[in-house]
C-alpha cells in the first residue's frame, strides 16, 4: 500500500489555523517587533545607550520629558530613553527566553520524573523542591550570584534555579493523576516501556499547563531580573534592562513619571504577547478541540 | 388555550386521577451559530397522581435534556426551552423565573441522579445534607428537621440510621447512596419525582432492591414518577406509561402492555429486540471445546493489597481482592466471570495482563505471567485487554489509526508500511472504514471507540481477549452489534473470550463456561447450561433472578432482602479468608458448599 491511498481528511496545519486568530497574530507582530527593535537597536537610534547627553538634561539638570529630541525623553543621567528600551529588550529578551526556557526544563523533567515513577524517587525530588519552595528565592538568588562573578548568563541560570519550583509542583500533580487514567493502564498492558509512555502518551497532555506556566514566567522572570539588577547582582549598570531602567528611576517616578512608565508598558506588552501566543498555541495544539471553533 | 389544554389533558388521564404534570408541545433548543438547533421537539405527556412513566431511548436522543427541562436546570445559556409550557397543576414552569423555580426544586419536583456519588457532597454528613435540603423549604426547629431526616432514612429501609446521619456519603456503598439520594428526594414529599437512570451505576442485585423501594414508596405516597432509562426491563417493571424517544422526537406513547406487547414503530421494535433476555442463549448449544487445549490457566491465584494505618504507617490490614481463584480457558472458547462490583473479576484481569502483584500460577499461552520485562512482553502479545469505557482507554491525543498500530510498533512488528495496510485491514473487520483512520477518538461514538479499542486488541493477533465489563457502557442497541461482533471475531481469528460482566442477560447469551464470583472467590463454575438451566448455589440464583424482565407481564418472584451489607474483604493481617473448596455435582458443575461460606441464603 502507498500513500497514494491514504484518505486525504487531514486537516489545515498547525500555522494555517494559528494565522486565524487575530490576537495570537497580535501577539506574534509585537514579539517580532520587540525582537527586531532589540536586534536592530544600534541603527534604530541615534545615540548610545550608555551615552551621557548634554543637552539630555535642561538647565537645573531635570530629565526631559518625551517628545522633540528625545522621543521618549531621557533619564537622570540625561541618556535617551529610547535607545536605553530598545537595547534593554536584548537583556529581558535574553532573560525571559533563556532562564524561563531552563526553568521550564528543569521543572518539567522533576516533575513529570516525579509524578510518573512515584516511589522513593519522587520522595526525594518532590522534598527538594518543597525545601526549594520552603527558601526564600530572592535570598537564595543573592546567594548564587554572590558566588558566581555577575554576569547576563549567570543571572539567567540563577533565576531558571529559582523558578522551575512552581511549574516542578503542577506538573507533579498533573503527572499523578494522568498516570492513574486508563489510557496508560492500556498502554502498560500493550507492553510498552516507561520512555514511550511519557513521551507519547504523558507529555503531550502537559503542554498547555507548560505553555501557560512558560508565558506566564516570562513577566516574572524579567521582574525578577529587575530586582537583583537593583539589589546590584543582576546585570551591571550602565548596562541597561528594563528591569533596572525601571529601579533606577523610581524614586522621581513623580516628578518624572515616563521614565517608569515605558519601561514599564514594554514588560506588560511583551508578557501579554507571549501570553496571547500561547493561549492560541494551547488550543491549536489539542485535537479535541478541532473543530470547535 | 389553558381550558383547551385542561380539557386535552383531563381526557388523556384516567377519570379517577389527579393530572400533577402536563407538558404540552415542548421544544428545547441549543443555540448554534447555525441558529437554533432543537434538541428535543414537539414533546406533549400527561402525569397523574401516583403514575409511572418512562422515557426510553438511547443516549443523546434528549431523553435527560427533558428532565432537565422540567427541573428548569438547562445549562444556560445556550440551551433553552423555545417551545411549548410545563404545567405543574395551574403553573407553567418555563414562565417562572429561577428565584420562583428554585421554592418548586426539591419541594414540589425532586429529581435524583444516576450516580449517587457525585450527587453527594463529600465533606457534608448524610445528616447535615439532609436536614439541609428541609429546612431549605420548610421553616422547622432542627430537632424537628433530624426527626424528619431519620424518618426519611427508615423509610428508605436502610440499616442502623442514627449512626448513617454521622457517617460521610463515601463511608456508604453504592446501594445504600443511592437511598439517601430517594430518602433526600423524598423527604419533602414532593408531588413529581425525576429518576434519571436511577440504577444504571448499580448492581443488578442493588437494582432490584431499589426498584422495589420506589414502587413501595410510590404506593404509600403517591408520588407521580417520571423515570429516565435506557433498560426496557426496567421499563418494563416500573412504567405504567411509556414514551420512546429518537433523536429528540417522541417515538411512540401508550401504556407500558400495549408498547410491549404491539410496538406500532419500527425503532420500538428494534430496540426491544435489542434487549438481552434470558433464557434465550440456552437454545443454542455451547460448542464442546473440553478436548481443546487451555489458552489461559489460572491456578490459585490471589491477589492482596495493603493498607497502612497508624503512626508508623504499617501494614495492618489486607484486602483480600482475590482469595484463591483456578480456572482455564480452552482454546476458541468465552470464559465469562461474572459477580458484583468489588468481587474481584477485573482485578482478575489485570493479573492477567500483569497490571497487578499476584500470588500463585498465571499461564497464558504456555507462557507463565512473570515479572521480568521479557516474559511481560510475550504474555502481553497472548493476552489483550479491552477496557469498559473506550473513551477512557484511548489517548484523547493520538489518532485512531496511530492507536491501533501502536501494538505493533511496540513489538517491534512489520515495517511502517505494513503497519498501516494490517490497520486498514483491522478497521475493515471491526466495520470501520479506512476514512476512519486518521481521526481523533472523539469524533466517534461509543460503539465506534469500541470497535477500535477491540481492532487494538486484534493486532498482534493474541490467543486471549480480556473484555472487563466492555460492552456495560453501550446503549443495548450498540450492545448487541458489538457483542455480534466479538461473536464473529472469536471464529474468525480463533481467539478465546475472557468476558468479565455483571450483567447476567449478557453472560448467556455469549458465554460457553461460566464462573461467578463472591468476595474473591468462585462459588460456582460450569457449562452455560448448567449454571443458567440448573443454578445450585444461592448466590447465582439470586443474580439470576435480579434481572429485569423486560415483559410487563411476567410476574416476578419477591426478592429475599439482604438484612446486612454484603461483607468485606478487609482483613487484619494474618486473618486469611477460608479457601472455599469446589465441589463437582456432576460433569463439570463445580459449586462450593455454602452452608459454611457465610453467604446469606
Amino acid at each position: 500500500m502507498t500513500d497514494a491511498n491514504f484518505p486525504e481528511i487531514r486537516q489545515r496545519g498547525t500555522l494555517a489555523r494559528l494565522a486565524q486568530r487575530k490576537l495570537a497574530l497580535l501577539g506574534l507582530f509585537l514579539i517580532v517587533l520587540t525582537v527586531g527593535g532589540a536586534i536592530l537597536a544600534p541603527y534604530l537610534t541615534k545615540y548610545g545607550p550608555e551615552e551621557q547627553l548634554f543637552d539630555g538634561l535642561t538647565i537645573e539638570g531635570a530629565p526631559l520629558p518625551p517628545g522633540g529630541e528625545f522621543l521618549l525623553g531621557t533619564d537622570l543621567l540625561g541618556r535617551d530613553l529610547l535607545s536605553r528600551i530598545l537595547h534593554g529588550a536584548r537583556t529581558s529578551l535574553i532573560i525571559g527566553v533563556v532562564a524561563n526556557g531552563l526553568a521550564l526544563i528543569i521543572g518539567t523533567v522533576v516533575g513529570v520524573t516525579a509524578g510518573y515513577f512515584r516511589g522513593w524517587i519522587g520522595s526525594v525530588l518532590m522534598r527538594f523542591t518543597d525545601l526549594m519552595m520552603a527558601f526564600p528565592a530572592l535570598l537564595l538568588a543573592i546567594c548564587l550570584a554572590a558566588i558566581f562573578q555577575p554576569s547576563l548568563w549567570i543571572v539567567a541560570m540563577v533565576i531558571a534555579i529559582v523558578n522551575w519550583v512552581q511549574t516542578a509542583r503542577v506538573l507533579y500533580t498533573e503527572t499523578t493523576s494522568l498516570a492513574e487514567r486508563e489510557f496508560i493502564a492500556a498502554e502498560r498492558a500493550l507492553g510498552a516501556g516507561h520512555m514511550r509512555i511519557l513521551f507519547l502518551h504523558i507529555l503531550p497532555h502537559l503542554v498547555p499547563t507548560i505553555i501557560v506556566w512558560g508565558t506566564l514566567g516570562i513577566s516574572t522572570t524579567v521582574l525578577l531580573e529587575a530586582t537583583l539588577s537593583y539589589l546590584g547582582i543582576g546585570v551591571q549598570p550602565p548596562t541597561p534592562s528594563w528591569g533596572n531602567i525601571i529601579f533606577e528611576n523610581q524614586t522621581y517616578f513623580q516628578a518624572a513619571p515616563w521614565l517608569v512608565f515605558f519601561p514599564g508598558v514594554a514588560i506588560l506588552v511583551l508578557a501579554l504577547s507571549f501570553n496571547l501566543v500561547g493561549d492560541a498555541l494551547r488550543d491549536v495544539l489539542d485535537p479535541t478541540q478541532r473543530g470547535r471553533d | 388555550m389553558t381550558a383547551l389544554a385542561e380539557k386535552r389533558s383531563g381526557a388523556m388521564a384516567a377519570p379517577e386521577q389527579e393530572t400533577v404534570l402536563s407538558v404540552e408541545g415542548l421544544t428545547i433548543s441549543v443555540r448554534t451559530e447555525a441558529g437554533l438547533r432543537p434538541l428535543v421537539s414537539d414533546m406533549s405527556f400527561t402525569l397523574g397522581r401516583g403514575q409511572t412513566l418512562a422515557i426510553a431511548g438511547e443516549s443523546g436522543s434528549g431523553k435527560s435534556i427533558t428532565s432537565l427541562a422540567i427541573m428548569g436546570l438547562l445549562p444556560p445559556p445556550a440551551v433553552r426551552v423555545t417551545g411549548g409550557r410545563i404545567l405543574l397543576g395551574q403553573t407553567d414552569l418555563t414562565a417562572l423565573n429561577d428565584e420562583a423555580m428554585q421554592d418548586i426544586r426539591g419541594n414540589r419536583i425532586a429529581m435524583i441522579f444516576q450516580e449517587p456519588m457525585t450527587s453527594l457532597n463529600p465533606v457534608m454528613t448524610i445528616g447535615r445534607q439532609l436536614t439541609e435540603a428541609i429546612e431549605a423549604h420548610e421553616s422547622m426547629s432542627a430537632v424537628e428537621a433530624r426527626s424528619r431526616a431519620l424518618d426519611a432514612l427508615r423509610a428508605v429501609r436502610i440499616s442502623e440510621p442514627e449512626r448513617r446521619l454521622r457517617q460521610y456519603p463515601h463511608e456508604l456503598s453504592g446501594g445504600m447512596r443511592q437511598r439517601v439520594m430517594i430518602a433526600m428526594a423524598l423527604a419533602l414529599r414532593p408531588d413529581v419525582l425525576i429518576a434519571d437512570e436511577p440504577t444504571t451505576a448499580l448492581d443488578v442485585t442493588v437494582q432490584r432492591e431499589v426498584l422495589d423501594l420506589l414502587r413501595d414508596l410510590q404506593r404509600d405516597l403517591g408520588t407521580a414518577i417520571i423515570l429516565i432509562t435506557h433498560d426496557m426491563g426496567v421499563v418494563a417493571e416500573m412504567a405504567d406509561h411509556v414514551i420512546v424517544m429518537q433523536s429528540g422526537r417522541m417515538v411512540e406513547q401508550g401504556s407500558v402492555e400495549q408498547v410491549f406487547a404491539a410496538p406500532a414503530e419500527d425503532y420500538t421494535r428494534a430496540l426491544l429486540a435489542a434487549v438481552p433476555r434470558m433464557g434465550r442463549g440456552a437454545a443454542t448449544p455451547a460448542a464442546p471445546r473440553a478436548s481443546q487445549p487451555p489458552v489461559a490457566r489460572l491456578s490459585d491465584v490471589e491477589v492482596t493489597f495493603d493498607l497502612r494505618s497508624g503512626l508508623l504507617g504499617r501494614v495492618t490490614h489486607h484486602v483480600h481482592a482475590v482469595a484463591g481463584v483456578s480456572f482455564d480457558i480452552r482454546k476458541g472458547e468465552t470464559f465469562a466471570l461474572v459477580g458484583e462490583s468489588g468481587c474481584g473479576k477485573s482485578t482478575i484481569a489485570r493479573a492477567m495482563a500483569g497490571l497487578v502483584p499476584f500470588r500463585g500460577g498465571i499461564e497464558i499461552g504456555g507462557k507463565r505471567v512473570d515479572g521480568t520485562r521479557a516474559d511481560l512482553l510475550a504474555t502481553r502479545r497472548e493476552a489483550q485487554l479491552v477496557f469498559q469505557d473506550p473513551m477512557a482507554a484511548l489517548d484523547p491525543r493520538m489518532r485512531v489509526g496511530d492507536l491501533v498500530a501502536e501494538p505493533l510498533v511496540i513489538h517491534r512488528i512489520g515495517t511502517p508500511e505494513s503497519r498501516r495496510a494490517k490497520v486498514f485491514d483491522l478497521f475493515e473487520r471491526v466495520g470501520l472504514t479506512r476514512e476512519h483512520v486518521d481521526r481523533y477518538p472523539h469524533e466517534f461514538s461509543g460503539g465506534q471507540r469500541q470497535r477500535i479499542c477491540i481492532a487494538r486488541a486484534l493486532a498482534l493477533d493474541p490467543k486471549l481477549i480480556i473484555a472487563d465489563e466492555s460492552v456495560s457502557a453501550l446503549d443495548v442497541s450498540v450492545q448487541a452489534r458489538v457483542l455480534d461482533l466479538l461473536k464473529s471475531l472469536k471464529d474468525e481469528f480463533g481467539v478465546s473470550y475472557l468476558f468479565i460482566s455483571h450483567d447476567m442477560a449478557v453472560v448467556e447469551n455469549i458465554a460457553d463456561r461460566v464462573a461467578v464470583m463472591y468476595l474473591g472467590q468462585i462459588v460456582e463454575m460450569g457449562s452455560r447450561a448448567q449454571v443458567f438451566g440448573s443454578p445450585i448455589h444461592p448466590y447465582t440464583r439470586r443474580l439470576i433472578d435480579a434481572v429485569p424482565v423486560p415483559d410487563p407481564r411476567h410476574q416476578r418472584k419477591p426478592l429475599e432482602r439482604l438484612a446486612t451489607e454484603v461483607p468485606s474483604p478487609v482483613r487484619r493481617v494474618g486473618d486469611s479468608p477460608a479457601r472455599l473448596p469446589l465441589r463437582n455435582v456432576g460433569d463439570g458443575h463445580l459449586v462450593v458448599d455454602w452452608q459454611q461460606d457465610g453467604i446469606p441464603t
